[in-house]
């Protein structure tokens, strides 16, 4: 294992000589081919939807009709939809949720996988929950937490406590579809900082045993800053998945009770499927989520320097 | 990024769909070939099967193929299945739902055909097939079946609690003290120490059988929740049904009602919204619910519960002096999407025929929209011993009532289901209905 990841300084060439650049000019038709199967993936199943999305925004296009062009109207609607504000708080009231636990566990965990075991069996373990595909984990937790039948509330009520409304009670409802989600997707988060882990060098740590310190001083002196550019990394792409949740309200809850998980791409959903076929407010809505999904990616990536490392 | 996931996943429907129904061999002949029915009734798919395989007997040349998908799912798939081009040639269609369809051009109007063909529509018993005339004078639908509404109840806990059948079909109701109807449901209310909810020490916040279960289902039509109760009253959801573009649920008198319905849940006599997240049919079955509301469509599978010996009596008499229920008819419809449109319709045709019916009759499931074949399930239901009058007292000594029908139904669903469940929940009174109310006018007014 390499302790050093930086790359080593290109090896840049003095002077380009003639037949090199030859070369390479032959070599364009191949590469794009080879770039090509990958393009035509990108242009029609991101560029395309995108811009075409963006294009609806502004229509008042439904499921049936193409529709013409509204200017802002479907944004201006946006503004002063109060279910619209209801999901964008909902959302985030989950996103801090599921990605504050989860990325807590997650780091426990890997730092436990990273100081105390290299077994592949416990790795595969941790792994586990998120071979489940989030439907089937929503269904399991759904009949698990049922209030009446229930497993959990059987269990509860068999303790002398009291059952429990999990998916039923507007105040727990996102509370409890947050962590179903960081049940499966902690692992895989916990491997990924796990990753990251094995980047840093062991020395560190025996010189910091040297020197006398405990697990917990290493894990705030060494592992933390050196993990950092991982972990900044690690939570852009959770983040972005978490504000997009949408299986799991799909399947437990449908966004009640009344709207309390009402989730923004459940939100958008339904607009565009199931109530008003409305494609142009939904595309609307949709711009209006990669607009503060790209704003906090950029956002995060500069604040945590996710592209700089410490370790010099 | 996946901001356009909806769209991409319209696609890939599109996509999937497009390439699993391509025209088969026989589509240049459009009266032969396969067509896909879709339904969301399992408890009818073996009925409707057999209604097929009678009608290939007939028709040799065409086949039927039958999908079933369950109603949360059916209206999404549907729609998705239309945005790609390629619905199922002929489907089961609901009164609240067809006027969208209708509007958006994706099932073809039936009239020339009915014509043409000369098909006998006055089969039909009366006012069934009205309501399948859209805005625009035109019949989208020929009419399979009806249904009604009333209460299922556990016979069991009802002589525990020593009341009869006969109290039940003569219980009165009002909304101000729920009349001799809440006596009962508080009657058979029983808290955990075995005291009765209208005995002194009743705990309400600790009961082990609920006199009145509810619905988890919040629609605008009420009818798997309030409807039974508001149909009483001297009052109708719309301006003019079908085709109204003023909802009334601005109403004090339905309000009061409806704040007396969900209130049940505080006196301890029904059980609190998220109790339970599953109809009727499991609350009566777990045996910790007395009675409750549920669909005739849905007494096969009442009938059969394990260990729970259920009865059927009609909603309560109410200060108009009736009972009422709502009263719903389901149709088939075809896409207009259809490349067998001739074949769809020979389909159709059989499904509204007495020879179809005859066969839905004799597996006693639902009630056929042609008197004779009802009389034949009616048979049907007595000789396993079921007694399904109730569903039919409405007829003979009260009044039944459409389902509001309206076009953006669904928006006006999507309001009206929070309206609701904000009520149940406590988050509001049903005066706020009143705003709910004035945003579902706007809609409509759109």
């Amino acid at each position: 294992m390499s302790a050093v990841t930086e790359a080593a300084p290109r090896p840049r060439p003095l002077r380009e000589d003639v037949a090199s650049r030859r070369r390479r000019v032959q070599d364009l038709p191949v590469a794009l081919l080879f770039i090509l199967p990958a393009t035509i993936g990108f242009v029609v199943f991101l560029l395309w939807p995108t811009l075409r999305g963006v294009w609806l925004s502004f229509t008042d296009a439904t499921a049936f009709q193409p529709g013409g062009f509204v200017g802002l109207e479907n944004y201006q609607r946006m503004v002063a939809d109060p279910v619209f504000w209801n999901a964008f708080r909902v959302t985030i009231w989950y996103v801090v949720l599921n990605i504050g636990v989860q990325t807590a566990l997650a780091v426990l965990i890997a730092v436990l996988m990273h100081r105390l075991t290299r077994s592949m069996v416990v790795r595969g373990i941790v792994l586990t929950p998120y071979l489940v595909s989030n439907v089937v984990a929503a269904m399991l937790f759904l009949m698990l937490l049922d209030y009446q039948l229930g497993f959990v509330n059987e269990v509860a009520e068999a303790l002398g406590g009291d059952r429990v409304m999990f998916f039923g009670d507007q105040s727990l409802v996102i509370p409890t579809i947050a962590l179903v989600n960081v049940w499966r997707h902690v692992g895989y988060t916990a491997l990924l900082v796990f990753a990251g882990l094995q980047t840093i060098p062991e020395n560190l740590y025996e010189a910091g045993r040297v020197d006398g310190a405990s697990e917990l001083r290493m894990f705030r002196s060494i592992t933390l800053p050196l993990l950092r550019p991982y972990l900044g990394l690690v939570l852009i792409v959770t983040m972005i998945g978490s504000f997009q949740v949408f299986d799991t309200v799909s399947v437990a809850t449908q966004g009640g009770p009344a709207n309390a998980s009402n989730v923004i791409q459940y939100y958008i959903y339904e607009v565009a499927f199931s109530r008003g076929y409305d494609f142009g407010y939904a595309s609307a809505m949709s711009v209006a989520l990669m607009v503060v999904l790209a704003t906090i990616s950029i956002l995060q990536f500069r604040l945590t320097r996710a592209n700089q490392n410490d370790m010099a | 990024m996946r901001k356009t996931a909806p769209l991409a996943l319209a696609g890939a429907v599109a996509l999937a769909l497009s390439a699993c129904s391509g025209g088969g061999p026989g589509s240049e002949d459009p009266a032969t070939g396969e067509i896909t029915y879709w339904l969301w009734d399992s408890n009818q798919l073996p009925a409707y099967q057999a209604c097929a395989d009678a009608f290939t007997a007939a028709n040799p040349d065409i086949t039927v193929k039958i999908e079933q998908f369950a109603w949360d799912d059916y209206w999404t798939k549907l729609t998705a299945s239309f945005v790609g081009g390629s619905g199922p040639d002929v489907f089961v269609d609901h009164l609240s739902k067809y006027g969208e369809f209708a509007a958006q051009g994706q099932i073809v109007p039936l009239d020339e055909r009915i014509e043409q063909d000369g098909f006998d529509t006055g089969i039909y018993a009366d006012g069934l097939l009205d309501p399948w005339q859209y805005a625009d004078g035109s019949t989208y639908g020929l009419p399979k079946d009806f249904d009604t509404t009333a209460f299922f109840y556990n016979a069991d806990l009802l002589d525990e609690a020593g009341i009869t059948a006969e109290d039940l079909w003569a219980a009165d109701w009002n909304p101000d003290d729920g009349g001799t109807f809440e006596d009962i449901i508080a009657h058979l209310t029983v808290d955990a120490n075995g005291v009765r909810g209208d005995e002194d020490g009743f705990d309400p916040s600790d009961v082990e059988v609920y006199g009145m279960g509810i619905n988890p289902n919040f629609e605008e039509t009420g009818q798997m929740q309030w409807a039974n109760f508001t149909g009483t009253l001297d009052w109708d959801y719309l301006d003019t049904n079908p085709w109204g573009t003023r909802y009334n649920f601005d109403d004090p008198e339905f309000q009061k009602a409806v704040d007396w319905f969900y209130g049940l849940a505080e006196k301890g006599y029904a059980p609190a919204a998220g109790v339970f997240s599953e109809e009727t049919l499991t609350q009566v079955g777990s045996g910790s619910v007395a009675l409750g509301t549920n669909g005739s469509w849905a007494t096969r599978s009442f009938m059969e519960l394990d260990g729970v010996d259920v009865g059927i009596a009609p909603g309560p008499v109410g200060p108009t002096g009736e009972r009422a229920s709502l009263f719903n008819g389901v149709a088939d419809s075809i896409s207009a999407s259809s490349d067998k449109q001739d074949a769809a319709w020979q389909w159709v045709q059989f499904l509204g025929s007495t020879d179809c019916q005859d066969i839905v009759a004799e597996h006693a499931v639902v009630f056929p929209a042609i008197p004779e074949s009802a009389d034949a399930a009616l048979a049907a239901f007595e000789e396993k011993g079921w007694d399904v009058s109730a569903f039919f007292a409405y007829e003979e000594e009260g009044r039944t009532f459409l389902p509001p029908i309206t076009l953006r139904a669904g928006e006006v669903n999507a309001v009206a289901s929070v309206a609701f469940e904000d009520i149940a929940l406590g988050n509001a009174d049903a005066d706020s209905l009143t705003a709910a109310n004035d945003e579902i006018n706007r809609i409509l007014a759109e």
